[in-house]
């Protein structure tokens, strides 16, 4: 699909041409299986995550509950994912998860996206000295492996769910930052800018009504995989029991609880696991359909 | 002669890197409320007792000189004292590290040895029943957590068929240490213990192949899709039209551009194989970094905390640097290109 390029103030004529574009696209988009399959699972974590309250068969098990006559149980009818080791129902304890997973995805994105993004901005725009210190910042963050950060920072504030998200938050704008920085790099002289330029246009108009709408699409697909990786680091963390703590039900905590009842109670620890696969795998399926939609670099 | 500048430039800025993750680390670490000496002692301490172990691990002084104290120390080699150990924290690094090198060194050999003929493969037969297992395969090995994909290994091949077994380096009672290189599978070589060999070989392969599965994925993707992206190009049809086997053609003229982008993503996979060694150490009971490390998190022992960021950082940062040796000589675009700018 050639992207119409989106340019501040459009006429009639391009603003249907942009309706009639995003029809076109959202065909394209159905006819990719795995596409499709990825939005349903993204939007299945969605509503699991949303209506937990009601969906769970027992929500008093994403918290203190215990019921320790059902201890243990493996996967029946009653109890779809089995107990775990007071008697909790795992398969509510799971939708529950989804909670905290979309929560950490919602608060780092949130945080780091428009900040990032800004910085890109500013780096990729002004050049010079500007640019410098925003690269050499970012790279210095980029140098290190993630979890390695993540887990240096988190060591230096208490483990908690909220620490993590804020350690997390901190080396994820730098991936955007990079990435707005070589997109607006390669935009800064197309011909919009230049007669936004001639027209008067002021800085700050170039950069949120020319360069912004620009970087959509290339910060839309970013956004949804990383999506699918956010909860990935995260799951890494409270696995090592960095992040959220007991008893609120995280999934990765919840993996590494279970691994002390292996092999026998193998569901405790199976189950949650594989509801984390299944939202990475969600996310990705649809990042990597929407970047074949938009026709996207996405490096 | 450009490229040797070059090769000088990168490393001075991999040391500027070292220096500013040293700093980032120190400040979070310092700057943060709780008391280290406090932590270390316990609640029951007296203030007194507190203040005297402030002033004996320098708390007192002012920030920058408290740095200047750690960098001093670091390029002594001394890490400082771990408050959990009691011994130095590089003497604590020298038995960890190579515990993971050994196992993060097996997992790169398994990826490129599986990954890049996987990707051959499925170029090869694109579309056919080859390609499509390959290509979902490597999808799960890159969305499934590693730290998930060690649990389900630990429960189908260890406990439920036996096959292997699923803790440590060494079986219990194998008295066996590494201490010439502290690699056991060159060291068991090297003192003629073929037994202890293959005993720490079959350790060996469940953590490196839960640890190898997302970068295995990502490897056949990449080499699938440049060897792709090469086959349409002229002169490998210009091969095939001279008549040239479809063998040599795969082999010299394809596989080798198609390198450059797998030896680019092996950078960016290397880190997170450093922090997926973590989690699957901490499942197989590997006794490497990362045990190391969580506990010191836990404990808040800050001087072993830095120790293996800062090791893992420098690790990390030199085998980048490595790669991008490689990937100059590899491709002489990126040698010139490099030297110009």
């Amino acid at each position: 699909m050639s992207a119409v390029p989106a340019v501040a103030g459009g006429t009639a004529t391009e603003e249907s041409a942009r309706r009639r574009a995003w029809r076109r696209g959202w065909y394209r988009f159905r006819r990719n299986p795995a596409a499709v399959a990825g939005l349903v699972m993204v939007l299945l974590v969605i509503v699991a995550a949303v209506g937990a309250p009601l969906l769970a068969p027992s929500p008093e098990s994403a918290g203190t509950f215990v019921n320790f006559a059902e201890r243990h149980q493996p996967p029946s009818l009653h109890h779809l994912f089995g107990t775990d080791n007071v008697g909790r129902d795992v398969f509510s304890r799971v939708l529950f998860g989804y909670r905290v997973s979309l929560l950490l995805v919602v608060f780092v994105l949130g945080l780091s996206v428009p900040f990032g993004v800004f910085l890109g901005l500013l780096a990729g725009y002004y050049g010079g000295w500007v640019e410098t210190v925003i690269m050499r910042v970012t790279d210095i963050f980029l140098a290190i492996p993630a979890l390695v950060m993540a887990l240096a920072i988190t060591a230096a504030l208490t483990p908690s769910l909220l620490n993590g998200m804020i350690a997390i938050s901190l080396l994820w704008w730098n991936w955007h930052t990079r990435l707005i920085y070589t997109t607006v790099n390669s935009l800064r002289n197309e011909e919009y800018v230049e007669a936004a330029k001639l027209a008067g246009a002021s800085d700050a108009h170039i950069l949120f009504r020319e360069l912004l709408p620009n970087c959509v699409s290339v910060i839309s697909v970013k956004v949804t995989l990383d999506a699918g990786f956010v909860i990935l680091i995260g799951a890494g963390l409270s696995f090592l029991g960095l992040g959220a703590q007991p008893p609120t039900p995280d999934l990765g905590t919840m993996v590494a609880a279970g691994a002390n009842y292996l092999p026998e109670d193998w569901w405790e620890s199976v189950m949650p696991g594989f509801g984390i696969l299944f939202a990475i795998l969600g996310f990705n399926l649809l990042g990597d359909g929407l970047r074949d939609l938009l026709d996207v670099e996405v490096s | 002669m450009e490229y040797f500048f070059f090769i000088v430039r990168r490393l001075l800025w991999s040391v500027l890197v070292l220096i500013g993750l040293s700093v980032v680390i120190f400040l979070i670490a310092r700057v943060v409320p709780g008391d280290p000496a406090r932590i270390a002692l316990g609640p029951l301490a007296t203030a007194e007792q507190v203040t005297n172990l402030r002033h004996k691990m320098g708390l007192d002084r002012p920030l920058y000189v408290q740095y200047g104290r750690y960098v001093s120390g670091l390029v002594r080699g001394d890490f400082g004292q771990s408050l959990l150990t009691q011994r130095s924290v590089a003497s604590d690094l020298r038995s960890a590290f190579p515990a993971t090198l050994e196992l993060v060194l097996v997992t790169i050999v398994l990826a490129m040895a599986l990954g890049i003929p996987t990707g051959v493969l499925a170029a090869r037969f694109k579309d056919s029943w080859v390609d499509n297992v390959s290509r979902v395969l490597s999808l799960f090995g890159v969305v499934t957590p590693s730290f998930f994909i060690a649990l389900l290994l630990q429960l189908l091949v260890g406990y439920f068929l036996h096959v292997l077994p699923v803790n440590g380096r060494l079986s219990p009672g194998a008295s066996f240490t590494p201490d010439i290189t502290g690699l056991v599978l060159i060291d068991a070589l090297l003192r003629g213990q073929p037994a202890v060999w293959l005993d720490g070989l079959r350790h060996l392969i469940l953590p490196a192949v839960s640890l190898a599965a997302a970068s295995l994925g990502q490897i056949a993707r990449i080499t699938r899709s440049s060897m792709i992206d090469v086959s349409r190009k002229d002169y490998v049809e210009a091969a095939r039209a001279f008549g040239i086997p479809d063998i040599v053609t795969t082999f010299k003229y394809m596989l080798k551009p198609s390198f450059i982008p797998t030896l680019t993503i092996l950078g960016l996979e290397f880190a997170s194989l450093l922090g997926n060694a973590f989690l699957v150490e901490m499942v197989f009971g590997w006794p490497g970094m990362a045990a190391y490390g969580v506990r010191a998190i836990l404990h808040k022992d800050f001087n072993a905390i830095m120790g293996v960021v800062m090791v893992t950082g420098a690790f990390f940062v030199l085998v980048n640097l490595l790669i991008d040796v490689l990937l100059g000589t590899f491709d002489p675009r990126i040698r010139i290109r490099g030297a110009r700018s």
